[in-house]
């Protein structure tokens, strides 16, 4: 492997790995703030455990996202200078933007709300995580901009043989970035979704297991009471409520998801063909969608790829919304792109050892066609499991099974699959460009860059191997103990966020937190720190 | 005259500025984790002084990259890969330590603090001492060719401003910690930050000096040596109000020596953004490493109305989180039961 190669995978490691933290980040911070919304209107002692409970994993989770950000930042100069150079002009702009109009925000306000518990009033505090939350996606959104415009170029003029920002407005508006914004709201809310289904269902199994609740003769629960601090009627109460916000959650974003995703096949057919006939490993124009295609779908070779079954018409539904145009096969587009774009990389020593080499325009189709479809059932998957989530437990709690329980603690995974899957597609079909050229109407025809072109010259591929292996060992040994926390705050319940309930007589009324700002009394430690590390 | 690039040079180094004063405390209250507290209590006091504020205080260090990114994308490009390897180990550094900071007290044993207090004191020693490696390199000079990319392999980056860069922002940040802790909290850690901080200043600021007066020999003008002249001052006068019980005004004083010791580097650097060792002809400057008008233009009326809002909510996060920490405020670990309940305890109603 060269140097490009390896910081190929290094940016595609550290980039899924990243965005397994942030949808969880993102979704779970928008559910926890209605939760204590809730709990602010209503005063329901279940709604301030379940911000607690929620909240406490949401931090654990939050922190990794921040860590692995920075990376992320980073990367583009260290190992990607030529790209950074090239795009500079219009790229960076966003990415400043990021930090300064939406991660201050979101790391300041969630530091208020973490620590800020008796320090501000209960309406301020609250404000501070809806803010932080806002900022989330404010984060999404100029990311998400970024990204856009390497999908699809636009508001620039070629200047000197670098893009040079003309149009803003065009840039911040980019209707791949519009389309695109939502389509990722959505699949995080699906991974907030899938993880409370999960973890509320295991701890209504655990309850029925334990005795604490039992079912009536006619299939209804009855919630009971143990002796143990926090698993009281109340919590029978967090779980459930917990369990239904999740499963209709899920739903709610895996329509979201759809919906948006169907824009985006359609503006994918305008700007980037060859990614749409990719995704389908689709040889020859046509209008049917591969249900099923063998042979070997990873050789870029169209001889070698058989589409079993296909429906007929809906290629061209996803494309552009009719059932009868014709969708450019590969074949067909590999001719357009050489004619546009040339047959051999320039011999020009930006491309170092890969100067003059034939192009390949055809992405790695297994990862593109299986990455499609990957993403499409991982996601519906979740959405018909939080259905069939809701039916089962119609009369108030789950079934006694312990193999459910299991496929509901491990159908967590399955929204995470569907994004990280959704993304290796996005970015992988379009290869062989980091920039990618628009043959559309609105783009920029004449604006692309070649992936080959864009690594570091100066950096030797042994210190980019460095990294890349200690960065991926390092990721590998926080993931593990991010997971064994999760788990053990998981199996600890409400308590675990709320040593309040097992140090202290457990009270109704939760919410009457003193909340005077009077001077230093020694001994009110409370006052000081409502929350230490 | 360039006035757009002109400002942005200014802007960066304000960010650079403004993320060594804010996160200069925190990064040394880590380091002082494992030199200056005790026991686990006053750990836990260091640790609760910068808790609700370390994370705001990083993302300066994110908006100092993206905004050379967006404003100098030459600039950018070249000090990030040149110092590929050095980076590398700053990155690995802020990960460890911010992951320490909320996993640290979620296991309830010695060996479990311990291991993360590690990664707190030798995570923010390596990232300021790294970030400090590249401030003092853009200053004075790394082996760029004409494209700007790093002529020598992997370590051709190294130089003494290095090391004198890495030290001067370690120095810094750990009297900049024990202004802060003194200021921050009360009891013991208090008392002995204020003698730790009369005691050490004279050795920990020396580095950033050193660094200061180095960039004047090497391209110093009149104005950036008065500069230079102030910051010393302010450091005098630091010291003579720590001695005097004055920690508010030591801590400002303090963060008037960064101020005058960054102005005057940066000033003297100007219009150079990284001097090429090569060739004079290779270096960035504020005309051959920025980006156009329109998107610095752009930028300027995003920062104008961005930066003063994040100043003004940072600076009510401290007022919030402004009353003095010591170990009578600090909880008692809490370790709490799997919720599995043993049958004995269950009651059926």
């Amino acid at each position: 492997m060269d140097a490009l190669e390896i910081a190929r995978w290094q940016f595609g490691i550290t980039t899924v790995y990243h965005f397994m933290m942030v949808p969880l980040t993102i979704g779970l911070g928008l559910v926890v703030a209605v939760m204590q919304t809730v709990w602010h209107r209503t005063g329901n002692p279940a709604y301030l455990r379940m911000t607690k409970f929620w909240g406490k994993l949401f931090l654990i989770n939050f922190i990794m996202g921040v860590a692995t950000g920075i990376v992320q930042e980073f990367q583009f100069g260290m190992a990607w200078s030529e790209y950074s150079r090239f795009v500079g002009d219009v790229f960076g702009a966003p990415l400043a933007l990021e930090a300064l109009l939406a991660f201050f925000v979101e790391s300041t306000f969630l530091g208020l709300w973490i620590f800020g518990w008796k320090q501000l009033k209960q309406g301020v505090h609250l404000a501070c995580l809806w803010i932080a939350v806002v900022g989330s996606f404010f984060s999404a959104y100029f990311i998400i901009v970024a990204n856009s415009w390497m999908q699809h170029p636009v508001g620039v003029t070629m200047i000197d043989g670098r893009p040079v920002m003309t149009d803003a407005w065009a840039v911040f508006t980019n209707n791949t970035a519009l389309v695109a914004v939502p389509h990722t709201l959505f699949g995080a809310l699906a991974v907030a979704g899938g993880f409370l289904l999960g973890i509320a269902w295991y701890h209504l199994w655990r309850r029925r297991r334990d005795g604490i609740d039992t079912v009536g003769a006619d299939g209804k629960i009855i919630a009971g009471e143990a002796g143990i601090p926090g698993r009281d009627r109340t919590d029978y109460s967090v779980w459930i409520k917990s369990l239904r916000i999740g499963a209709v959650v899920a739903m709610i974003s895996f329509a979201g998801t759809a919906l948006t995703g169907d824009l985006q096949g359609k503006l994918m057919f305008e700007q980037q063909p060859m990614k749409m006939a990719a995704a389908e490993a689709a040889c020859h124009d046509g209008t049917g969608f591969s249900v099923l295609s063998v042979g070997n779908v990873g050789s870029r070779n169209c001889d070698d790829i058989v589409a079993l079954i296909e429906v007929p018409g809906i290629l061209s539904y996803l494309a552009k919304g009719d059932f009868t145009t014709e969708v450019k096969g590969v074949n067909s587009l590999l001719d357009q792109y050489k004619a546009d774009y040339g047959t051999h990389l320039p011999d020009n020593p930006i491309y170092g050892d890969r100067a003059g080499q034939e192009i390949e325009y055809v992405p790695v189709m297994e990862v593109t066609y299986w990455g499609f479809r990957a993403m499409i059932g991982f996601g519906g998957l979740a959405a018909l499991a939080a259905l069939v989530a809701l039916w089962l437990t119609r009369k108030g709690t789950v079934p006694e099974s312990r193999w459910l329980m299991r496929l509901a603690v491990f159908g967590i995974l399955a929204p995470f699959g569907a994004n990280a899957a959704g993304w290796i597609f996005t970015e992988m079909g379009r290869q062989p460009f980091v920039v990618a050229p628009n043959p559309d109407l609105n783009g920029i025809d004449q604006v692309f860059m070649f992936t080959a072109a864009a690594v570091s010259p100066g950096v030797s591929a042994g210190e980019i191997l460095t990294s890349l292996i200690v960065l991926t060992l390092i990721y590998a040994v926080l993931l593990v103990v991010e997971v064994k926390l999760l788990v053990k705050y998981v199996r600890g319940g409400v308590a675990s966020a709320m040593p309040e309930l097992v140090h202290a007589p457990v009270d109704e009324n939760e919410d009457a937190t003193p909340r005077d700002g009077g001077p230093d009394k020694p001994g009110a430690s409370d006052d000081v720190l409502a929350f230490a590390y | 005259m360039e006035l757009l690039p002109t400002i942005w040079f200014i802007a960066i180094a304000v960010l650079w500025t403004g993320y060594l004063f804010l996160e200069g405390f925190d990064l040394g209250v880590g380091m002082l984790m494992k030199i200056f507290a005790r026991n686990n209590t006053e750990r836990r006091v260091l640790l609760n002084t910068i808790g609700p504020v370390w994370d705001g205080n990083e993302v300066w260090l994110l908006t100092a990259a993206g905004a050379t990114f967006a404003a100098f994308p030459f600039w950018y490009a070249s000090l990030f890969s040149a110092l590929y390897l050095p980076l590398l180990l700053v990155l690995v550094s802020l990960i460890f330590r911010a992951v320490a900071f909320e996993y640290r007290g979620k296991v309830d044993t010695d060996r479990w603090r311990n291991t993360w207090d590690w990664a707190i004191a030798v995570g923010s020693f390596l990232a300021a001492f790294g970030v400090g490696a590249a401030l003092g390199l853009t200053t004075t000079g790394l082996p760029l060719d004409a494209n700007g990319d790093r002529n020598g392999g992997p370590f051709a980056w190294f130089s003494w401003y290095a090391v004198l860069g890495g030290l001067a922002v370690v120095g810094f940040a750990l009297l900049h910690a024990l202004a802060f802790l003194a200021l921050k909290t009360d009891g013991d850690v208090r008392h002995r930050a204020r003698q730790w901080f009369v005691r050490l200043l004279p050795v920990l600021l020396l580095p950033m000096a050193g660094w200061a007066i180095g960039v004047q020999v090497l391209s110093g003008k009149a104005w950036t040596l008065f500069v230079l002249a102030v910051a010393v001052v302010a450091a005098a006068v630091a010291w003579a109000q720590a001695r005097k019980g004055n920690e508010g005004r030591a801590f400002l004083a303090t963060g008037v020596f960064l101020l005058g010791g960054s102005a005057s580097i940066f000033g003297a650097v100007f219009p150079v953004v990284l001097p090429s060792t090569i060739d004079p002809a290779f270096n960035l400057t504020i005309a051959n490493a920025s980006s156009s008008d329109y998107t610095l233009g752009l930028m300027s009326i995003v920062a104008c109305v961005g930066l003063p809002l994040v100043i003004a909510y940072q600076a009510w996060t401290y007022w919030v989180f402004r009353r003095r920490v010591s170990a009578a405020h600090i909880p008692e670990a809490h370790s709490f039961l799997p919720a599995v309940a043993a049958k004995a305890l269950i009651r059926k109603d």
